[in-house]
């Protein structure tokens, strides 16, 4: 598919490891720094109180549930690009997988911070782990933060382990690689890999079964955290939709998420020849896909919200469609439909350039999205006598733009301290007939490959 | 068989002169957060008294209705609790239990009423206010929840003195701050277990009625609507 030799393949791949260049101190310090802000500004609201936010009576969440929301939503990119490409054996996934899988674990450990940064107490926060204390009080099972818990927990656990096991022949190939002390660590991350016939079966076998697990998985974490809202009974929450609409709006954040990392990656690694058209367009389609499922939810729920005519749903619908929040709906609804509509479902604009646009305006959207379905309830609850209003702070914003570096920064040490692109698997697909019957796995290939290429 | 604690709010009786606030106040250990703050919308009033304008000049109505936890028996803001900071205690109550308060602030969400308030730092009582505090209500810590509590000091200390005298409460024996200063005795607190108290028989009235009783959450405050009859009379004699 490359045209390349595998001993290429694995050169250009291990170039970004094994050398380093300036301008990945020069990544890592600028995002380091502005991490580094951020860790300060939490520092600085957990000593004076959380009061330094921008929360309010009745706004009582803002960025940070925003911001919780809509990294959870990312980190579906790596189950449901990878799983599903897996799954249906889709011959372009093989450069886009790790990637996906890499933003899915950090995407979360962005995410899961947020429950809590939010706190009005975070140094109690273990209370709402499970754990047999002397005063024999459990959590409360019935509130949606717990299950929340329970499903972030099982989704990093999971994904870790999605990521982990493709990583292992390739961990393998970079201990016969380094040099020093990188090759003991590289050793003991590769656990034992000799790339025998037993072991690659026991991989596939193991990948197959993640895989499966995790799609489930996956779609229950974002029912989950749309639970959150759904359950309470504020008006425009309270709503059946809010299930499959918050995974429908996750997939979608996640995949234009794919797209920016990816384009971010070709550029500055040089990885052109791997990461190509083909890649852009066909994730580009699979956002438009999403796009046009999104679309419809949010037809559909403000739609039957706006027929219905209650007082209290139709004071929030108006509040976000003509009111106060009208100007920030509108640039959602064309960051997410009719930007996308109009990059990807025309080919000629569906350029890489053009991907990664839309791409850009989807994030933007859907972070949008999220602050949307909050905030604008809170600020209309059933009293018109306790309507609020909400502004964020500059801790609050120091604090979202950190999440945004610390992704950044997590993806520039691990396309440092990994390969970001699966070598074994790229190598696999060059070797393999194109098509292969779902089901059958032949690794006589790979094996092969792998000992003519240690 | 228990006590299933309640209020009665007579919007007829009830003036707007905010006495209820003030006692509240000065009962529970409320804190002030100051001009600034409180315009930031992090005011804490356990109870306030909402104003709602009705009719256009000069046929203009006032309509006061003082707003505290409904203590309800379906209450929005129980389950939602991660820790059980917010449970319902075997009089009806619901109780929030500071210490045991993470500050999720789920609760003000999943509230309808909008009455539970939240410390965003920690209290001040600027000398010599201090002085004031009363020794009977813990204060509240930064990030912690608070919300009306139906005086539950008030409701203990009458219940430990009937038990002294090894006899059963009587009605009228626990008033909460807000009832006790109501000058126009708008407020009536009762067992609604007791069918002879008289928040009881107040709650049975024809005029009795639950805020926002359409959400289900089984509220234990009755409000007692004004007499349509009273304002046609009135406007007309106006005329």
């Amino acid at each position: 598919m490359t045209g390349k030799t595998a001993k290429e393949i694995s050169n250009d791949l291990l170039r970004p490891v094994l050398d380093t260049s300036w301008r990945f101190y020069a990544a890592a310090v600028l995002l380091g720094a502005l991490v580094v802000a951020g860790l300060a500004a939490w520092g600085h609201q957990m000593s004076a109180g959380i009061g330094v936010a921008g929360i309010n009576r009745p706004v009582f969440w803002g960025f940070y549930i925003t911001n919780f929301v809509f990294w959870i939503g990312v980190s579906h990119a790596g189950t449901l690009i990878s799983a599903i490409l897996r799954l249906t054996h889709a011959p372009w996934r093989r450069p886009v997988t790790r990637a996906a899988e890499a933003i899915t674990v950090f995407a979360l450990m962005i995410g899961a911070m947020f429950p809590l940064i939010h706190l009005g107490r975070p140094w109690l926060a273990f209370w709402l782990f499970p754990y047999p204390s002397e005063r024999r009080i459990w959590p409360n099972v019935r509130s949606p933060l717990v299950w929340d818990f329970f499903a972030i927990n099982t989704y990093l656990v999971g994904s870790t382990l999605f990521l982990l096991l493709p990583l292992i022949p390739d961990l393998a190939l970079l201990r016969d690689r380094a040099r020093g002390w990188r090759r003991h660590v590289y050793r003991l991350c590769a656990l034992g890999w000799a790339g025998t016939p037993h072991q690659w079966r026991r991989l596939e076998t193991a990948m197959h079964i993640m895989a499966i697990v995790i799609i489930p998985v996956a779609v229950s974490v974002h029912t989950i955290v749309s639970f959150d809202f759904a359950m309470a009974p504020v008006p425009m929450w309270h709503s059946t939709i809010f299930g499959p609409y918050f995974v429908a709006g996750a997939i979608f954040s996640g995949i234009a998420a794919l797209i920016v990392a990816m384009a971010v990656l070709r550029r500055a690694l040089r990885l052109e020849a791997y990461l190509q058209l083909l890649h852009f367009e066909s994730l580009g389609k699979l956002l438009l896909l999403m796009s046009l499922v999104w679309t419809y939810f949010v037809f559909a729920e403000r739609l039957t919200t706006w027929y219905g005519n209650e007082p209290a749903e139709v004071a929030v619908l108006f509040a976000v469609e003509r009111g106060p929040y009208a100007g920030l709906f509108w640039a959602m609804v064309f960051c997410n439909f009719v930007l996308p509509f109009v990059m990807l479902s025309i080919k000629r604009l569906r350029t890489i350039t053009g991907t990664v646009v839309a791409s850009l305006a989807v994030l933007v959207g859907m972070w949008l999205e999220r602050f949307l379905i909050i905030v604008p309830s809170l600020t209309r609850k059933y009293l018109p006598y306790s309507w609020g209003t909400y502004q964020p702070t500059l801790v609050e914003i120091t604090i979202t733009a950190a999440t945004f570096a610390a992704m950044g920064l997590l993806f520039v040490l691990f396309s440092k301290a990994f390969p970001i692109i699966s070598i074994w698997e790229l190598k696999e697909g060059d070797r393999r007939a194109p098509v292969v019957a779902p089901g059958l796995v032949d690794q006589s290939m790979v094996m092969a490959d792998r000992h003519a290429n240690p | 068989m228990p006590h299933r604690w309640g209020m009665v709010v007579d919007l007829d009786r009830c003036t707007g002169c905010e006495a209820c606030v003030v006692a509240c106040r000065a009962e529970n250990n409320v804190p002030t957060v100051g001009e600034a703050e409180a315009a930031r919308g992090r005011a804490i009033h356990w109870i306030r008294v909402e104003r709602y304008v009705d009719g256009e000049f000069p046929d203009v109505r006032v309509k006061f209705l003082p707003v505290f936890c409904q203590h309800c028996d379906a209450a929005p803001c129980e389950p939602v609790c991660p820790t059980y900071a917010s449970y319902h205690t075997a009089d009806g109550l619901n109780a929030q239990v500071y210490n045991r308060c993470i500050g999720t602030r789920y609760c003000a969400n999943a509230c309808p009423y909008t009455v539970r308030f939240f410390n965003f730092f920690n209290p001040v009582w600027e000398k010599p206010l201090h002085l004031q505090l009363n020794p009977d209500v813990s204060v509240r810590e930064v990030g912690v929840m608070e919300k009306c509590t139906f005086c539950v000091q008030r409701i203990k200390a009458a219940e430990i003195a009937a038990k002294a005298e090894d006899r059963p409460l009587r009605d009228g024996e626990v008033v909460p701050a807000c009832a006790q200063a109501c000058p126009s005795r708008a407020l009536v607190f009762g067992d609604l277990n007791d069918p002879d108290s008289e928040a009881s028989r107040l709650a049975g009235s024809h005029r009795a009625t639950h805020l926002l009783g359409e959400l289900g959450t089984q509220p234990k405050v009755f409000y007692l609507q004004r007499e349509g009859g009273h304002d046609r009379q009135d406007r007309e004699g106006d005329q």
